[in-house]
This record gives structure tokens, sequence and C-alpha cells, in this order.
């Protein structure tokens, strides 16, 4: 039997220390994947450093407006947070339209963004999978993979990074606090995980060690309106076919802010920068729209079954902005 | 006697209800024995060749694994009329997700950690998993599934179609579908010197002693098997499986108990599926819509082991009144797992196609999809003459309009439009035969005043146990509270098994008879009853087999109202409506469930659920339930099941007709009629996720709205 070390950390360094000291170790959040994992067999650690009750676990309005979640902040209590819901209600939504209620009581913040593609051949220890078995193959690209990447995918990879949470906060530009031997540091939330390039086994920027402390949303999109829209096959627990999360600012006929981000079209959130850039400064019309969204757009290379995931986000896109925008636009 | 109140037809509650609730019923992998093993299979990961070599040192140098077992060091068994159940016999792999060892340990967790430490090397050949009409390898075999003729022809189809005034040339599919319940199969089995005794979770004991006492060469008076609990199994364990075998085989190689209780993930590829069909449907009518030609022809895949049909093309010779009818089922055997048995084979899909095309000829006419359906009621069964023993399928689509309100929809495709949703209401017929078995049952008076029901009849969430307490309860005029029941053993008299909709018909016809006997003999008895109480046995072979002249099916009528989102094409149902006429109804809780839950697994097969061949590997992409959608909650909204009471002496001694499967019959069939209601855009491939509604809605688009 595989057999690994467990350990419960009551203070950042010590987790730290623990991991250092324990090759093949992995931090354990709420578990819903990382167990999952260890029972397929794709993950198998040599030690769990439990930090699931690390004093990391409220939510904190700092003084500059923006708010601090810490990084075992439960999804459910994330997405029922007073303040989530009225000035950043994008991340609500997106919490609340991934995974099972079950499962999000028990998901922490740090663990939704360290969650693993549910790739079908990442997942089956028995199939080529470069990001699971670097060298092995990618057994989706002309394999089933209806559900996989459309735009930055790789020769190597076109998996898909399952996380709702994680697209909201691209698009909401939070920032990902980390906290390691080089102490703390933070990056932009859009910026945190990675295209898969001829390194798919690295899903993000994080260093080895490094936990997650928390997430820090910026006062400068507080109160911008926002929302995130994800189509699914079924009403609940599925993941995103494709997703958007949209934070617009309109003054007096003019967007004066964009931030766009799809799910489920790429190894990351995807930021949506082309199109933001050719919206600011111009009237929130549907002609703009869908010039700045066709504009993203236009640099998807979709796979052989997978074609549909451009015009359902494309949908997605212009049918949030038209929503956040109507009111300004009247 | 006058004051005992009825039990048959009331809604009793379930019997093992509260165990079930709090926990406390035991499944077949939850028998701790002392000295239990698990064992865990190790899959094949090619699609077809042979095992050349297992490495088992580093699995055997594990802590708590026993041993390894392989082709090598197996027990021979005798060979299985079932060959998915010749396991270990030999070093062929005639699919993806074969078993080739089974690692036997001290905890399920060393179990799990040999089997992925076992090496297996393969000789791979090509394989072929790909079904098409035109595959070279297709054949009309003898007889589809069930024993039905595989062709069937009245008539001339093609010229009467030829020449119709209206017709309907369309081609429908459905994909593989799991049957995936909630309990995953599973076994405990231990030996006592010669004697077997197994926990199994299988929907008819009676059949696995058979299976096990040929392929293990004992009597079957020495091996007991228990189904006491049994979580669900919708077609997939009402043969024996995998896990019975292997579980009885470690357990006489270890000389321990041992249980095999196979992962979620294994499940689609050795316990069966739906097979996918590929159905073309000619309906010629003339001009007032009456039917002059209805061709209905299905190809279908079987594995290499054995042939299995779906028979999609049988309920098109129930339906519908037409002079000239082919049904023809063709089927290519491939380097796939087997198919079998799942909730309402044949009819499932077969009906999705037909009532689709149905719908498709009311519109070619202009006429109302519901009168369509009885203006071609048929007097007598179409294909055998024979007369319907009763059929109320016109009274099931009046009722539902009714209830429905169906009348007051709009009837022009697209015509309803709320905000970003487009909405649409569908209509589909549904059919489901009488199957009927022979079964033993014994009741016993007892001196307490009380009795005893004993029957190996098994109960898979149907309610089984209650409502054949029901039955004796009323048969011997006594409150319900008095009668005891004991069923899920094969120690019990002999039953057949929980599937074809017969459960309940057939052991039912047995405690009935049973009763009636013991009745009789309690009326002659005077006096108090001897210690061990007064027993009737009865057994209705020759009565239940018997050949009926009637043709004896049970139908119903599926109402759906669908909101389509023109954004994402995600189709969410917000009204299901059932109504059946399927005898008469024993309880009505028990019932209505039965109806909703066929019901929301058709939902699921309209929309969500379809298993996926990977052409490169042979086996199924989705393997879990994150992958494989079956409804969830949120999906299932307002599902009303309606029924219309039925008196119709030709069927058994209750008047009942089975419920198990009729409600998901025209499910799928009503939602993808909503759907083309709601969107002007006919959708012939199941399931009708939001990539083919959307492109369906951006093909209807370019057309111009």
């Amino acid at each position: 039997m595989k057999t690994f070390d467990y350990v419960r950390a009551d203070s950042l360094e010590e987790a730290a220390d623990a991991f250092a000291a324990r090759p093949g170790a992995r931090y354990l959040g709420g578990g819903t994947n990382l167990v999952d994992l260890m029972k397929l067999g794709v993950e198998r650690p040599a030690a769990l450093v439990d930090i699931s009750r690390l004093p990391l676990d409220t939510v904190e309005e700092l003084p500059d407006g923006s708010l601090r979640i810490g990084a075992t902040v439960r999804n459910s209590d994330l997405a029922a947070h007073r303040a989530v819901r009225d000035r950043w209600p994008a991340l609500s939504q997106a919490v609340l339209a991934g995974a099972s209620g079950q499962l999000r009581n028990a998901a922490t913040t740090g663990g939704n963004l360290l969650q693993r593609t549910r790739c079908p051949y990442f997942q089956d220890v028995a199939k080529p999978c470069n990001k699971r078995e670097p060298g092995s193959g990618c057994g989706a690209r002309d394999g089933v993979h209806r559900d996989h990447a459309v735009l930055g995918h790789s020769a190597h990879c076109v998996a898909t990074h399952p996380s709702d949470m994680a697209v909201a906060l691209a698009a909401l530009d939070a920032r990902v606090e980390l906290y390691g031997a080089d102490g703390a540091r933070s990056l932009p939330a859009a910026e945190f995980h990675r295209l898969p390039g001829d390194r798919p086994e690295v899903d993000t920027e994080i260093r080895p060690g490094e936990i997650i402390t928390g997430v820090v949303l910026p006062a400068a999109t507080a109160g911008v309106p926002s929302a995130y829209r994800k189509a699914r096959d079924r009403a609940s627990y599925a993941f995103a076919l494709a997703s958007v999360a949209v934070a617009v600012g309109v003054d007096d006929g003019v967007v004066t802010s964009a931030r766009i981000a799809f799910g489920a079209l790429a190894h990351r959130p995807w930021r949506a920068r082309r199109a933001e850039e050719v919206l600011l400064g111009a009237a929130p019309t549907e002609a703009a729209f869908e010039h700045a969204v066709d504009l993203e757009l236009s640099a998807a290379e979709p796979l052989r079954d997978n074609a549909y995931k451009v015009p359902l986000a494309r949908g997605l896109a212009l049918d949030v902005l038209a929503r956040l925008t109507a009111a300004a636009r009247t | 006697m006058a004051s005992v109140p009825t039990a048959v037809g009331a809604p009793a509650e379930r019997r093992e209800g509260r165990e079930k609730v709090t926990g406390t019923a035991r499944y077949a992998a939850e028998q701790p024995q002392p000295g239990r093993l698990h064992a865990r299979p190790v899959p094949a990961t090619i699609a077809r060749g042979r095992v050349t070599g297992i490495d088992t040192a580093a699995a055997l140098e594990m802590p708590g694994v026993l041993t390894v077992l392989t082709p090598e060091n197996a027990p021979r068994l005798a060979e299985p009329d079932d060959p998915t159940l010749a396991l270990l016999q030999d070093s062929r792999v005639p699919h993806h997700g074969w078993f080739v060892a089974l690692v036997v340990a001290e905890t399920l967790e060393a179990a799990r950690a040999g089997a992925a430490a076992v090496r297996v090397r393969y000789a791979a050949e090509d394989h072929d998993v790909t079904l098409t009409a035109s595959h070279p390898q297709a054949y009309v075999p003898e007889e589809a599934n069930g024993g039905y003729p595989a062709r069937s022809e009245r008539g001339e189809p093609d010229a009467a179609f030829g020449s119709a005034a209206v017709r309907v040339d369309a081609e429908y599919r459905v994909p593989p579908l799991h049957n995936h319940p909630m309990e995953p199969h599973a076994t405990t089995a231990h030996w006592d010197g010669e004697r077997l005794t197994v926990h199994n979770s299988s929907q008819g004991s009676t059949a696995v002693r058979a299976t096990l006492a040929q392929m293990f060469a004992l009597p079957e008076e020495r091996i007991t098997v228990v189904a006491e609990h049994v979580g669900g199994g919708f077609g997939s364990k009402g043969t024996p499986r995998p896990d019975v075998v292997l579980a009885a085989m470690a357990a006489r190689h270890t000389g321990r108990p041992v249980t095999v209780a196979l992962p979620r993930r294994f499940l689609p590829t050795v316990v069966g599926h739906r097979a996918p069909t590929l159905q073309r449907v000619r309906l010629g009518a003339d001009a007032d819509g009456r039917l002059t030609s209805l061709i209905h022809e299905v190809t279908t895949r079987t594995s290499r082991l054995k042939e299995f049909v779906e028979q999609a093309a049988v309920p098109a010779r129930i339906m519908y009144a037409s002079p000239h009818s082919r049904t023809l089922h063709r089927v290519v055997p491939l380097d796939v797992p087997s198919p079998s048995w799942m909730r309402a084979p044949g009819e499932a899909p077969g009906m999705y196609a037909l009532e689709s095309a149905m719908d498709e000829l009311a519109g070619e006419l202009g006429m109302d999809p519901v009168e369509l359906r009885i203006l071609n009621e048929p007097d007598t069964e179409p294909d055998s003459g024979r007369p319907f023993s009763s059929r109320h399928v016109v009274e099931c689509l009046r009722e539902g309009a009714r209830r429905f309100e169906w009348l007051s929809r709009d009837p022009r495709p697209r015509s309803r439009r709320e905000g970003p949703l487009l909405v649409g209401s569908g209509v589909a017929s549904a059919t489901y035969p009488v199957q009927v078995w022979p079964s033993t049952a014994e009741a016993r008076a007892l001196p307490d005043g009380g009795f005893l029901v004993r029957i190996n009849a098994t109960d898979i969430g149907t309610g089984a146990r209650t409502v054949l307490a029901q039955i004796a309860a009323d048969v011997l005029a006594v409150p319900l509270d008095r009668v005891r029941i004991q069923v899920g053993s094969s120690d019990l008299p002999p039953a057949p098994l929980a599937g074809g909709s017969s459960g309940t018909a057939s052991w039912g016809w047995s405690v009935h008879e049973a009763s009636s006997q013991l009745a009789a003999r309690l009326a002659e008895h005077s006096g108090p009853l001897p210690e061990d109480g007064l027993a009737a046995r009865a057994d209705t072979t020759g009565k239940a087999d018997a050949d009926s002249p009637w043709s004896r099916h049970a139908f119903g009528a599926h109402f759906a109202e669908v909101g389509v989102d023109t954004v994402t094409g995600e189709v969410r149902v917000r009204r299901l409506l059932g109504v059946y006429a399927a005898g008469r109804i024993l309880n009505a809780r028990t019932a209505r469930s039965q109806f909703v839950g066929g019901m929301t697994m058709g939902l699921g097969m309209a929309l969500t659920e379809g298993s996926t061949t990977d052409e490169a590997f042979g086996d199924f992409a989705e393997s879990d339930l994150a992958s494989y959608h079956v409804p969830a909650h949120a999906d299932v909204r307002d599902v009303q099941a309606h029924w219309i009471d039925e008196d119709d002496p030709h069927l058994n001694p209750m008047g009942s007709k089975g419920i198990g499967e009729i409600g998901i019959v025209g499910t799928a069939a009503a939602i993808g009629n909503a759907v083309h209601h709601a969107i002007g855009v006919r959708l012939r491939e199941l399931p009708l996720t939001p990539d083919r509604v959307l492109a369906a809605l951006a093909d209807r688009g370019g057309k111009g709205r």
C-alpha cells in the first residue's frame, strides 16, 4: 500500500518547514480534488501537510477598500459573504456556479485555484498525458476533446482549467498572495495560471513549497457592475462548457473600464485583453461589443470536436456585456 | 373481516425505509466477517489482443497483499453460458477494461495499491470500435433481445412508402448509455467447506445461484445467495456480473471471506450498457394522416463476446395501425464492452425514434400530434393480429392533454418566446410489454396471529417487500401489519429476477396463490395452530408462463415543456407529465416513485446522458458521475405522474401490469419534440446538449428567422 505522512500545521512557518522537510509532500486543503486524484493514482504524495486549519479562514475588509479572502475560507462562505455579493458579485456568482453544495462546503479558496484539470486522459493513469506524465503524449488532442481548449493550447496539452472562481478572480483584477521560503509575494490572479506550452505539467506560477495565503479583491473593481455566466450540460454539478466573467463601467455614454475573462476555453482563465482594449473609451453598443469579442475570439484554434465553444463563449460575453450596460445605454 | 381495509392500492410506506435512511440497511459490500479480505480487479488497457505476461512480483511484495489471481493460478471454472463471466480463464482480451488479474489483500487500500503495481504485457491487435450503418460486418441476427424476431414484415412497405402522399424519412441516433445504479456492483463471498455463501448486489439471486452452481460445479443446495438490500440496478444487475464470480474464486483460493466491490470507474466496461443505435424510420401516410407504411430499421452493436441486440424496432410492431410495415435489426460485432439490459431495453431508444418521427409526420400533415396518434390507433396488435387485453393509450393521451393544457399551445414551431428563451411543448406515447414468469412462494399462518410470506423476490429499491405484503394481506383479509415478509435470499422459495417490469406480477401471482391456499386451509382448520403454524406453498409454473391469446402491454403518454436558452443552447425541462394505463396500481406511493424515476431517467436520456466511445482506446470517456451526467436535482423540476385505472382480467390475479420501465419510454421523444416546437429545428441525435442545440439555432438563424 502507498503510505504517506500526515502533518497538520498550525502556522504558515510550520507548514512551510514541514513541506520542505518532506520531499514529495503536498499541501492539503479541503481535499475535494487532491484526495480524488490520490485514489486514482494520479497524485502519489509522500506526505500531506494539512493547512486547512491555518488561521486563514477569514474575509477582511482592508482600509483601502479592498477585500482579503483567506486561503482556507470555504467556497460556500466566500459566495455568501455580504461584501463579495454586494461589490464583486461576479465572484459570488462564479463560486455558486461551481461544483455542488457539499463540495463548496468543503473546498477552500486556495484549493479551488490549485485544482487540476478534469481531462479524462489526465485522470486515467493507463493513458498518455503530458500533464500527468511529461513526454507520454496527449490522448485528448485527437481523442475525446469536446470539453477541451480552443485558445492557447499547445501540441503538448489541450486541457482546460476547471475553476469557475478563478475566472471571476481573473476578471476582477484580484491578486493571489503567496508565502514561501523567500517570504511573501503576490501575483495577479490573471497571471497565476499558465498556458501549457511545452511544460503542461506546470499549471501555475506557484513555486515549490509556496502556500497561497489569500486572495485580494482590489478597491478598483469594488462596485463596478460585474457578473458571471456559465453554460453547462446540466443545471448543477457540471463543469463549464464555456463561461465568462465581466466587470464593466460606463460613464457618460463611454466605457470607462472593461474587464473580461473566459472560462473553460484555455489552460487558464482567459483574460480578454484585446477586447478590453478596444472597448475602453468606446460607446457601449452592441456593435462595439461584437467587434471586441470577435477580435478576442479570432485567436481561437478549435479542435475537431469543440468548435462550438467559440460561438458559445461569444454569446455568453455579449449577453453579459449587454446586461451589465443596459441601464447606461437607455 | 369486512372491517379490514383493502391494502392493495393503498400508499403503504416502504417497509425497509427506516433502515435505509438511518444507514442500518446492510448492502453486499457491508458484510464484515472475521478474516475478510478485499480484492481488486486489474482491467485490461488494450481493446483487443492477448495478455503475454503478468508480473505480480511488485504487488506480492506489498504489505497486506496475499495473492494475485491470473489465468495461470485462478481456479478453473466450467464454461458459463454468459461469456462475460469466463474470468481469468485464458489470456484473451476481448475489450478494454476486461479483467486480467485480481489482487487479493487484507484491506481495500492494499488491494488497490497492489492492483496498481501489477504489470501486464500485451500483444495488442488492431481494434474496431466504430459503429456505422454501412459497416461491412453488419448482419441481421435471428433474434433481437427478448427473443423477438429480428425482422418482421407485413405487406409491401417499400412500395407503400414510395407511393404515400406524405412521407417522413429520418435517421435518429442514441449514444451508449450507462445504468450507473447508486450502489456499484459488489459481492462478499465465503466458503464453509464445500458450501458457498455470497452477499451479492443483484436483481435476482435465484439465477445467480444457478450460475455459480454451474460454474463452480456445486449442487445448488450448497449455495446461498443473499441480496437483501440492493441500491438500484436498472438492468445492470439482472444477470450475474464479474464481482460475484471473482469473489467466489478468491474466497475459494484463499479460504477466507472476500469482498469484491467494483469501483465506479470500472462499471462502464464490465456491467453492461445500452448499446448505441442508429435508427432509420420511414413513415408514409395518406393526406388525412392515416399511416400506409411504417419502416423502422435499427443498426446497433455488440461485443465480440456475445450477441446482444437492442430490440429498438420492436415497439413499432405494437404502436400503430399500418397495412404495410417492416421492422428490422442489424448488429455489428465490435471490440467493445458487452452491451446489456438497461431500463426499457428496446422501447426506450426505439420509441425515441418512432415517436420523434410521428411528431415529424404531424408537422408535415399540419396535424395535432395527439390527434395523429389517436387516428392511427390499431384495433388489434398490428404485427400479430392478437387482440389487446387492454389498451388505453388514447385515454392516456386525452387525460394528459387535459391536465397539461395541451390545447392552449400555439402549434407553430418557434412561436413562444420569453426574453432569451424559446419555449415549446411536446408529446409522445409509451408502451411496455407485460412480462410474467413462474415463481414460487410460501405463506404461513403463525400461532401468534401473524403471517409470514417467504419468497426470493428482490427489492432493488422499488418497494417489492411492501407491495407483496399488501397482496398477501388482502388475500388473507388481515391488516397489513400482521403480514411479515422475507425476500432477498436464495434459501427462500425460488423466484425470478426483478427485471422486465415483471417482478410484482410474477412474485405477486405466487404470493397471491400461496395466500389463497393458506386462507382455504385456515378455513378448514379448527383449534389452535400447530407450533410452526400452517403453511401453503404455490408454484405458478404452467400458469404464469402459459401462452396468452392476448396482446398484453402497458401504455402511456408523456407531455413535456422546455425552455431553450438561445444564448447558450441549454435546454431545461419546465414540466414533465406522464399518464399511464398499467392495469391495477398496487401501491400508489411506490408506483408514483417508479413512474417519476423512469421519467427522470428519460430526462437524462434526452438532455444530459451519453457515453463516448474512445476510438483510440476502445473504452468510454465518461467513467464517473462527474462526467456521466445523470440529471441533478436542479434539472428535475415539475414532474407529475398520473394513471388511469384499468380492469384487465387477462393478466394475473392482481390485475397489474409492470410499471418499472414505462416511465422512461416516451420521455426522451416528448422532450425532443418539445425542443423542436421551441426552436423550429429538428435534432435527431441524443443527448440534446448545448453544443448541438446551439448549432441548430445557428443553422436556423442562417436560414433567416
